[in-house]
């Protein structure tokens, strides 16, 4: 799993080869700084630890300064650890490489990317859950048009079952998606442009993998 | 709008602008790329522009309207499209709306168009 930090500035669309409209997210990603490798024999697994964007140095602990001392470079805003990292070009990474967005994509590729989805605050199981609602306004139905319905029995089991979807915080929560293309990189620029939408605010945190 | 993005709007900003003017009203004659197989031909689409939609992005489309034996085609071109070879204005039209859905359902007399001079 090889991979990168990175930052989502916004959206906007190109036009593909067979001339289709694509809807894509613009990335700044990296260049990102090896803060520490992980291997076998002191760690019990192999990774590499990433660190990218500036952290004051007021703000950063001691622990921390002496971390990101031992790779020779100053302190980072995040730290994100790829297990069993690989990168193609070279054999391995050392510790305080720099490595920037077009050593490890090449356009074409398909990614993954995580980040936290937007928070929504307390929200029906509409909204939350996808359900359906009641389904009717009219034929006497009053107030209950997004209300959950039954959640259980009432003489058996005579509980409410663990993990109920209701209502409650929607939103912040760590998203995944898969299989985003990448439509162009500037490596210039430290920007990649991945087809499709990318979970949380513009500016938010994204973590792009392979 | 973030400056980075515009850097990726550049291309089909200046793509754009390569073509002639044209708004609902006018007669445009499209050219069209179409690959078959392994083939690229140019397909000519001409009729009326009814409306130009979401101006100045690279979703920009528009649409053109035309009677093909009797039956009314009404076609929706990305403006920004590499498809699209050239557009040719033939004829300026004198329109009060900037979305002409009044063409649909007429024909012949009805569905004239004056020309801006």
């Amino acid at each position: 799993m090889s991979g990168i930090i990175g930052k989502k500035i916004g959206m906007t669309s190109v036009f593909s080869a067979d001339g289709r409209n694509v809807a894509c997210t613009l990335i700044e990603a990296g260049p990102c700084v090896v803060t520490q490798v992980k291997n076998e024999e002191t760690d019990g697994y192999t990774a590499v630890q990433l660190g990218y964007g500036e952290r004051k140095d007021k703000r950063t602990t001691k622990a921390l300064k002496g971390h990101f001392a031992k790779a020779k470079t100053t302190p980072k805003q995040q730290i994100v650890e790829f297990r069993d990292f690989r990168v193609e070009f070279e054999g391995g990474v050392e510790l305080g490489q720099t490595l920037s967005v077009a050593d490890i994509f090449q356009e074409e590729d398909f990614v993954d990317v995580i980040a936290n989805s937007k928070g929504k605050g307390f929200q029906g199981v509409v909204k939350r859950h996808n359900f359906g609602g009641v389904g009717q306004a009219t034929h006497g139905q009053h107030n209950r048009l997004r209300a959950p319905g039954s959640i259980g029995g009432a003489s058996y089991p005579a509980r409410v079952f663990k993990g109920m979807r209701m209502a409650g915080r929607t939103g912040n929560d760590r998203v995944k998606v898969t299989n985003l293309q990448v439509m162009k990189i500037i490596p210039e620029k430290n920007l990649i442009l991945v087809s499709g939408s990318v979970p949380g605010p513009k500016n938010g945190t994204v973590i792009l993998e392979k | 709008m973030s400056e980075l993005i515009k850097l990726i709007e550049e291309e089909y900003k200046e793509r754009r602008g390569s073509f002639p003017t044209f708004g609902p009203g006018d007669t445009v004659n499209i050219h069209v790329k179409i690959i078959e197989g392994t083939k690229e031909r140019i397909q000519q689409f001409q009729g009326t522009v009814m409306q130009r939609k979401n101006p100045n992005t690279n979703g920009e489309t528009f649409t053109v309207r035309k009677i093909s034996s009797g039956i009314a085609v009404e076609r929706i071109f990305p403006l920004s499209s590499p498809n699209i070879d050239k557009i040719e204005v033939l004829r300026k039209g004198k329109v009060r709306r900037a979305r002409l859905y009044y063409l649909r359902g007429r024909k012949g007399k009805a569905a004239r168009i004056k020309e801006k001079l």
